[in-house]
């Protein structure tokens, strides 16, 4: 996709004034004189290895080989921070998310209900950009409450790095909360219209034990996907979350790369965003079928 | 008196108006007793036997009336209250077992739940009772069949289990709602005579829901016949059974009647020659089937589930082309899948389904729908296309105005006939009809049958007549083929297959088919205990 974008790193970074010596010279050491599709085999079986390759930003022409930025030394320390805010998200979103769906489900058609659902309409209708500046209009600026930015330094400690992820984190849990809730409202109240459920009531259960016990273990395989998608989203899709408070994520790494050119980085970036991806939506599918009693206890 | 419901009105919701369902019935039953709700779908028999429990499903109520069971008064008392009575004072046996048990836990669990929640037993007492329960409904392996999961389960075995969760917590009432109607007649007769015994030994009060006047012969003492949620009539199964008063219920015992004389005449229209298939090159569901169909006849195959029998109608139509063995239409080889077969093939080979809804597009009107089909394989159009349309409406028996309606808008007997029109629509030699009364009730399955013989004199079209149930091929059939296991155990002239002697399986089969006589099951198990043809393949079967 890279070669088809006009420009490339070289002329992005040695600037229009650069000679064409100077170009090539740098082509050469970066690789870039080479076929692409070499290029990009070569890298491949770095990956393969561990070797993420080494980013252009530090190859300019000038510089010499032991000042070399390894792409792994640069996206460590980003995803690192991205996990970090992804796995607060999770802890709070995900069992608010099914807490509410579940209590939605329960009272269905009551006033928690409506307000439930209307609430996280609204909160899934906002583009995370502009719940990101509402909060930080409230909640920062005119209530001193939280940092309006998130910068994160490699000094900075665990309790002060989580006290500055307060507003991305509540943005981010705003955006995900209503899928994952809603998903859970659904499949709870359509497994309610079957049988087994009717069974249960005549067997004399009330309704908390009726949705606790004979809904939610079958409910399992449908929250877990899309509890999967939203957590890879918390990963893969969060830059503009990033961006707008100033968070030094992964998302942000790969936006600056490909402003840049810098193939490298941009490659590692969207490995990992491939394997998180892959991993979650494989741990959703393993949930549903450890939780299924038909595909774990065939006949 | 065990339960006493007297003036009961019971309202449903459809979008935002409340119809009545249950329109003031009365209904009691005295310890030990065993009832018969008797209906037609739509009649209130399932609403009727939850209100005994105080139940209403989700979008009905009970309006009016009181529900007296052992003196309490259900609709007096709070929800939590009627809760602690169900399950253990007052159990329910559903439909469908599969669908019924939790798939997510064990048999045993659910069997004991109620028992353990409310503090009935222990959980090893519980077990214990429930492990005895299950050696008395003849569960095969009654220590360990609870620690299976639902799926793991046969549905005979299912129905049984369930039967035994009911029981768990002794109750003095059990509402069997058609508990044996998911079934295949061999392994219904074993079901029904567990739960009688049960029921007798144990010496419980039972309402017995069902469509069926045969099962309900066997298992109720006293009958009520229900029609548009009121009760048509009411009296001791005996005297129901041999003088039933009013023209409905005589209307209902009647539909068994219908026959038709057997003719096998005509050249063969479809041979179908040594085939055997199988799915993905998996287990081979038909194993070397041979049947011949003669023209203008009705060949009825019959079999219980898993005998093959709407497979072999896939390979007829060409949708499963078979591993070996060939079709022959007309005296012409058939190519085996449907894609090789030239359009004109097609025509000549129709099929009506068992479901009329999934098989009709929700969103076409049915003058659309036949129109379709019409100009599809005649190539009429304009006023012959209409005219045609017209004739065919008039076939099935409705009105030209139904050309104007949409498949939500009719009955499911009315959506049937639809489909037997599309598939006469375009003049076929072979028309398959897959189970197409299963989904009916008995008078309107009744009224599909006399159209489909009518339309036989008429058109002189052939049917291959797919079904399990014993009684509608008495009625229709020309010719009968047995199927077992993907296998033709018999086949000939229907006067042939229906008289002795049998091969093991075809007397097993029309054994198991419940009869009016209410000394029937009893009979039939006495006979079977003797030795009878059928008692080794009942066992095998278990």
């Amino acid at each position: 996709m890279f070669e088809l974008l006009p420009g490339n790193f070289a002329r992005a970074v040695l600037g229009q004034s650069a000679t064409p010596e100077i170009v090539e010279n740098f082509n050469r050491r970066a690789g870039l004189d080479r076929p692409f599709f070499e290029r990009f085999g070569v890298w491949l079986w770095g990956v393969v290895q561990g070797d993420f390759g080494i980013s252009y930003s530090s190859l300019t022409a000038s510089s010499t080989g032991d000042q070399d930025r390894t792409v792994a030394s640069m996206i460590l320390p980003r995803l690192e921070n991205t996990l970090f805010l992804a796995a607060a998200v999770a802890i709070v979103a995900v069992p608010l998310s099914l807490g509410l769906g579940l209590l939605a489900a329960l009272y269905r058609g009551s006033i928690f209900d409506r307000v439930v659902n209307a609430a996280t309409l609204t909160s899934i209708s906002f583009p995370e950009f502009f719940i990101g500046y509402i909060l930080m209009l409230f909640f920062a600026v005119q209530l001193p409450w939280f940092y309006a930015t998130s910068m994160i330094e490699s000094t900075t400690t665990f309790w002060d790095h989580l006290e500055r992820i307060g507003l991305p984190l509540i943005c981010l849990v705003l955006v995900i909360v209503a899928h994952m809730m809603r998903m859970t409202r659904a499949a709870i109240i359509n497994l309610l219209a079957s049988p087994f459920i009717e069974m249960a009531r005549l067997k004399g259960m009330p309704p908390s034990r009726v949705i606790w016990h004979h809904a939610l273990p079958n409910a399992w395989a449908p929250i877990a996907t899309v509890v999967g998608l939203n957590l890879a989203y918390l990963v893969v899709g969060v830059v503009v979350v990033e961006v707008v408070f100033a968070y030094p994520g992964i998302g942000r790494l790969m936006v600056d790369a490909v402003v840049s050119r810098d193939v490298p980085v941009v490659q590692g970036c969207a490995i990992i965003f491939a394997a998180v991806y892959v991993l979650l939506n494989l741990s959703a599918d393993i949930i549903g079928i450890v939780t299924n009693p038909r595909l774990l206890h065939p006949r | 008196m065990l339960l006493e419901m007297r003036g009961i009105e019971i309202e449903g919701q459809s979008e935002d108006t409340w119809f009545p369902i249950i329109k003031g019935m009365d209904l009691t039953l005295r310890r030990g007793e065993v009832l018969g709700l008797i209906g037609e779908s739509g009649a209130g028999k399932s609403t009727m036997g939850l209100a005994a429990m105080g139940f209403a499903r989700d979008g009905c109520r009970i309006t009016a009336g009181s529900i007296v069971f052992d003196g309490m008064d259900l609709r007096a008392m709070p929800e939590s209250q009627r809760r602690k009575l169900r399950g253990v004072r007052i159990a329910y046996v559903a439909q469908s077992a599969a669908a019924s048990f939790n798939p997510a836990h064990r048999l045993i669990d659910q069997c004991i739940e109620t028992a353990m929640f409310y503090g009935v037993a222990s959980a090893s007492e519980a077990r214990q009772s429930t492990v005895d329960l299950f050696r008395r409904l003849h569960l095969p392996d009654p220590e360990n069949i609870g620690e299976r999961y639902p799926h793991q389960v046969s549905g005979g075995q299912l129905q049984r289990v369930m039967t035994a969760m009911a029981m768990a917590c002794s109750p003095d009432l059990i509402v069997f709602d058609e508990p044996t109607t998911a079934l295949d007649v061999t392994t219904q007769i074993e079901v029904l005579a567990s739960i009688k015994e049960v029921v007798r030994e144990l010496h419980k009060a039972a309402i017995y829901i069902t469509h069926d006047l045969a099962v309900v012969a066997q298992m109720a003492d006293r009958i009520m016949v229900l029609r548009y949620g009121e009760v048509v009539e009411e009296a001791p199964t005996r005297q129901m059974l041999s003088d039933p008063q009013e023209a409905y219920t005589k209307s209902l015992w009647a539909v068994r009647s219908l026959r038709k004389d057997e003719d096998t005449s005509g050249d063969k229209v479809l041979s179908i020659r040594n085939v055997t298939a199988a799915y993905g090159g998996g287990v081979r569901v038909l194993h070397d089937v041979t049947v011949e169909v003669p023209r203008g006849r009705t060949v009825a195959v019959v079999g219980e589930s898993g005998s093959g029998k709407s497979t072999l109608a896939r390979v007829i139509t060409g949708l499963l082309p078979p591993i070996s063995g060939t079709v022959e239409f007309d005296g012409q080889r058939l190519p085996p899948a449907l894609a090789q077969r030239p359009k004109s093939l097609l025509r000549k080979v129709q099929m009506i389904y068992q479901m009329p809804d999934p098989a009709l597009n929700p969103k076409r009107r049915i003058g659309d729908m036949l129109g379709r089909a019409v100009s599809y394989h005649l190539g009429l159009s304009g006023k012959a296309r209409d005219k045609r349309i017209s004739e065919l409406l008039e076939m099935i028996e409705l009105d030209d105005s139904y050309r104007e309606r949409l498949p939500m808008e009719l009955s499911g007997g009315q959506k049937q006939r639809v489909c037997i029109a599309r598939a006469l629509a375009v003049e076929p030699d072979l028309v398959i009809c897959d189970e197409v009364t299963s989904a009916l009730d008995q008078i309107v399955a009744e009224e599909i049958l006399k159209l489909l013989l009518r339309l036989q004199r008429d058109l002189g079209v052939t049917y291959l007549y797919i079904t399990h149930d014993i009684a509608t091929v008495k009625a229709i059939a020309d010719e009968i083929v047995v199927m077992h296991q993907g296998k033709v155990v018999e086949s000939g002239p229907k006067s042939e297959v229906l008289s002795p002697p049998h091969p093991a399986y075809t007397e097993l089969l029309l054994s198991s088919v419940p009869e009016m006589d209410p000394d029937w099951l009893d009979n039939v198990l006495a006979e079977r205990a003797r030795g009878g043809a059928g008692a080794a393949a009942v066992e095998g079967d278990r």
